[in-house]
């Protein structure tokens, strides 16, 4: 046990004169709770402050340790403090005050649950007499939150602090990550800690068992199955970047020669532009990535949970697969696809356990024909017209080489991105995927560029792509960036609407636009001026890559107001629910078959005919079908 | 001194109470006989638990979520005041309530879970029935109901008569069945509480 700071570390003098009491020699629950923080390591707070929470912004004010950042929004906190988790693997950590303070924070804590981002969220709580009686600004904020916690704590006596801060801490990294909070009832701030400050080594949670050694006999079981495989996939997600595990995932997949699809969660887990590389998989996922999973014999899932996004309809997903399921939360396995080898473990050792027990493969012929898909059907899209998003994130790919941290918001561009945007690195790509919330892009930026000042990758590029529709729903957090100096270019695919919605009322809602139309308000680039920040406009294809290129030199906050165009649609696309058979790939509908044109058709290799044929026989008809597929109940949407 | 990335050092190997299949932690369960109800099963679980606030809002919210039922609960302190058992009987068909017990054992505070639906258990649950008795012949018929079904009389006055019954749900069922006959003023049930047969733990 380490005992640390009985007397409070701040020399008298440097402080207000009229609080030199006798008090000075003994700590408050304030200044355990931030003695306790630091001693988890902890170098920043996100957060609003409040009346329930003055006692601890107070000692905040008095140390220099943690850097305090003062947010607009108690959302944009807790998105900050999940852009710092999900870049640099440390827990994120913000704060807001009792009532709307906490309230603002559940969708970014929901956000955290949903990703299994490791993240701790202090909250104020009125004072300890108070509660239950409807005092001013208090809210059962433990109760709110007990279905989104990983766990959750109200604190009642100013010495379980250090017990209570090196559990939320332990609870939130381990086992599979996910948000604690910690509720804080006023007075447990301003009371005195009775006794030596004592920070335990060690927690004893009996209930609790994060992770062991994946069994023996499933890995060899798995390397049997990998063994007998002739059209193996790797299906890797979140589970692989929250571990750092993407060297040796990179160092499996070339010794067994397995091609490799990506979640959406999952980008940067293996690097963009491998000759190994299917990209993501999905709803919105490449042709190749779907078809590879369609004709697979085995899945070798890494860290994923079989999203519905990624399965449409389960029963019909990858029917001849058999399944090794590696996940580090047991209830994962078998929940949604049954595995034929489920490995509880966590992706990093057991990757090295495989790497010890397989023999390394070849699979030529697999891998020929996942190349012919990928060059027979690449993503493509219209170009004709207006400036398109697509060609927006192709020149920031070249720009940025995939070095960039990139973070999104949520809808088309979000799609976009994680299709064009090819990162080199884990921890790269930072999205908000199991919940889809927008306004998530920006503050996760500047968590994650925070993240990187606070010594994880000094150097390297945040930026964020994010939509008219999503920018708009924490744009007050420019305030944030610009005045702690946190520099994040940010890329606005602006269509002006709520393309995403538009797109599925195109597709599904026979173009019965309602609710999607943003207008061309307001101009990003103005707004970027009044938060001091450069606001730039760009219209045309030739200005993108100068544009680019300029905010790559800026020192400062960037918004690259893009105006593209609304029709230009995500593809390829499977609705949900529905099954690879129902993919298309471009606006006119026509449902591709597995593999492609010319494979179906025994044609010579580009269909041209035959696709022709199909075109003029289905084309616009799709909307309809679905439109009626919906009714049915068939459509998730 | 940053240990974000540090090894806690007496975490416990393996939690005490957790059973593994494959190498996966799982709910454990034993072979035996079913309760069918309609298409679904009856599932007796226990479920051992943190005696901390909140736990059982915890608890029942993981059933609440998925749209279950509780047939009835039971919560009570255990021979060690730092654990409550939770007894719990659930409808559902296998698979859902295979989900159900993973995400409990995710709980923090839940120690142990215990699927008894095939188990060798002796359950009890226990009624309280208060009937009304206006003369001499139906107080006379209730006393013999009481005997018959091993039920103790409890509390009399002279306008009516409480029963305690104790005994399996069916048991308990068929008393409130054959009082029906007179009128029943008030009743109150307790959930089933179960505990294994001979040594093995419950
Ligand atoms: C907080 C929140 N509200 C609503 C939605 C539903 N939604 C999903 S995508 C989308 C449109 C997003 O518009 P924009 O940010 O402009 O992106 P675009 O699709 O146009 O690229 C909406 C409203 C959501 N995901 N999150
Ligand atoms: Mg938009």
């Amino acid at each position: 046990m380490r005992l640390v700071a009985w007397r409070r570390r701040f020399p008298l003098e440097t402080h207000n004169s009229a609080l030199k009491t006798h008090y000075w020699s003994i700590m408050d629950g304030a200044e355990i709770l931030l003695e306790s923080l630091k001693q988890e390591g902890c170098d920043t707070l996100f957060g609003i402050s409040g009346g329930a929470i003055l006692p601890i912004y107070d000692a905040l004010g008095k140390q220099s340790d943690i850097w305090s950042i003062l947010t607009r929004h108690e959302q944009g906190a807790g998105h900050m403090a999940e852009g710092y988790a999900r870049a640099t693997g440390r827990v994120g950590l913000c704060i807001g005050t009792s009532g709307p303070g906490a309230t603002n924070l559940v969708t970014a804590i929901t956000d955290a649950f949903m990703d299994s981002t490791p993240t701790v969220f202090l909250s104020g709580q009125v004072a300890t007499p108070n509660i239950g009686k409807d005092a001013f600004q208090e809210c059962d904020i433990f109760g709110i939150t007990m279905p989104i916690v990983k766990h959750s704590y109200m604190i009642k006596n100013t010495q379980d602090i250090p017990r209570i801060v090196k559990e939320a801490f332990h609870i939130a990294r381990t086992g599979r990550p996910g948000p604690v909070l910690i509720d804080i009832p006023k007075d447990i701030g301003e009371r005195e800690f009775q006794g030596a400050f004592e920070y335990p080594d060690s927690v004893y949670l009996r209930g609790y068992q994060p992770e062991a050694p994946a069994a023996d006999e499933q890995i060899r079981a798995a390397a049997q199955l990998i063994a007998e495989a002739k059209q193996p996939i790797l299906y890797v997600g979140n589970g692989v970047n929250s571990v750092d595990a993407a060297d040796e995932l990179l160092a499996f997949a070339e010794k067994i020669n397995c091609p490799v699809t990506t979640t959406l969660l999952g980008r940067g887990a293996f690097p963009g532009g491998h000759a190994l590389a299917l990209d993501m998989l999905g709803m919105h996922g490449t042709a190749y990535a779907n078809w590879a999973m369609h004709e697979s014999d085995l899945i070798i899932a890494l860290g994923v949970r079989f999203d519905d996004r990624v399965t449409g309809n389960p029963k019909s997903w990858a029917p001849n697969a058999k399944v090794i399921h590696v996940d580090i939360d047991p209830a994962e396995l078998g929940k949604i696809r049954f595995a034929q080898v489920p490995i509880w473990g966590d992706v990093k050792s057991v990757l090295k356990q495989f790497l010890e027990v397989v023999a390394p493969k070849q699979h030529s012929v697999w891998n020929e024909k996942l190349e012919k898909w990928k060059a027979d059907m690449p993503l493509d899209y219209e170009k004709e017209g207006k400036l398109k998003p697509q060609f927006v994130l192709q020149e920031l790919q070249k720009a940025t080489q995939g070095e960039a941290i990139m973070t999104t918001d949520v809808g088309q561009h979000q799609m976009f991105a994680a299709q064009y945007y090819h990162p080199k690195q884990t921890r790269s790509f930072i999205t908000s995927g199991g919940l889809g919330t927008m306004g998530y892009g920006y503050p996760a930026a500047i968590g994650a560029k925070v993240g990187c000042l606070q010594g994880h990758r000094p150097d390297a590029d945040v930026w964020c792509i994010t939509g008219d529709g999503s920018f708009q729903m924490n744009i007050q957090e420019l305030a944030t960036g610009v005045l702690y100096d946190i520099p994040v270019k940010i890329a606005v695919l602006n269509n002006s609407s709520l393309g995403m919605v538009r797109q599925w009322q195109k597709l599904f809602y026979s173009k019965r636009w309602s609710g999607i139309d943003l207008a061309k308000c307001p101009d990003f680039a103005k707004v970027a001026e009044a938060y001091s920040a450069t606001g730039v406009t760009i219209t045309h294809e030739d200005e993108v890559a100068d544009a680019i290129r300029e905010a790559q030199k800026n020192p400062g906050t960037v918004v690259l107001n893009f105006l593209t165009d609304a029709e230009a649609d995500v593809y390829p696309m499977i609705p949900g629910g529905k099954t690879v058979h129902d993919m298309v790939v471009d606006g006119s509908g026509n449902k591709i078959p597995v593999g492609g044109w010319a494979k179906s058709h025994g044609g010579n290799g580009n269909g041209q005919m035959e696709r022709e044929a199909l075109e003029t026989a289905t084309s616009g008809e799709y909307a309809g079908e679905w439109n009626d597929d919906l009714k049915a109940g068939q459509l998730k949407i | 001194m940053s240990n974000q990335n540090g090894t806690i050092s007496n975490v416990p190997a393996q939690a005490p109470g957790m059973e593994m299949q494959n190498g996966v932690p799982t709910i454990v369960s034993a072979a035996g006989v079913n309760v069918m109800s309609g298409n679904e099963k009856l599932h007796t679980i226990s479920i051992l638990v943190e005696n901390r606030p909140g736990v059982l809002a915890r608890v029942s919210h993981v059933f609440a979520r998925r749209g279950f039922n509780l047939e009835s609960l039971a919560v009570s302190r255990t021979e060690d005041h730092t654990v409550s058992r939770i007894t719990i009987v659930v409808a559902g068909d296998d698979e859902a309530f295979k989900q159900i017990g993973n995400q409990l054992l995710k709980l923090i505070d839940v120690i142990k879970v215990i699927d008894h639906t095939n188990d060798n258990l002796v359950g009890r649950e226990l009624a309280l029935i208060k009937v009304h008795v206006d003369n001499a012949a139906t107080r006379a018929e209730i006393q013999q109901l009481a005997e018959l079904f091993r039920a103790k009389i409890v509390a009399v006055d002279p306008t009516t008569v409480m029963l305690e019954v104790t005994g399996k749900a069916d048991k308990v069922d068929a008393v409130t069945t054959m009082l029906q006959q007179h009128e029943i003023l008030e009743l109150v049930r307790t959930g089933l509480v179960v505990l294994a047969r001979g040594e093995k733990q419950t």
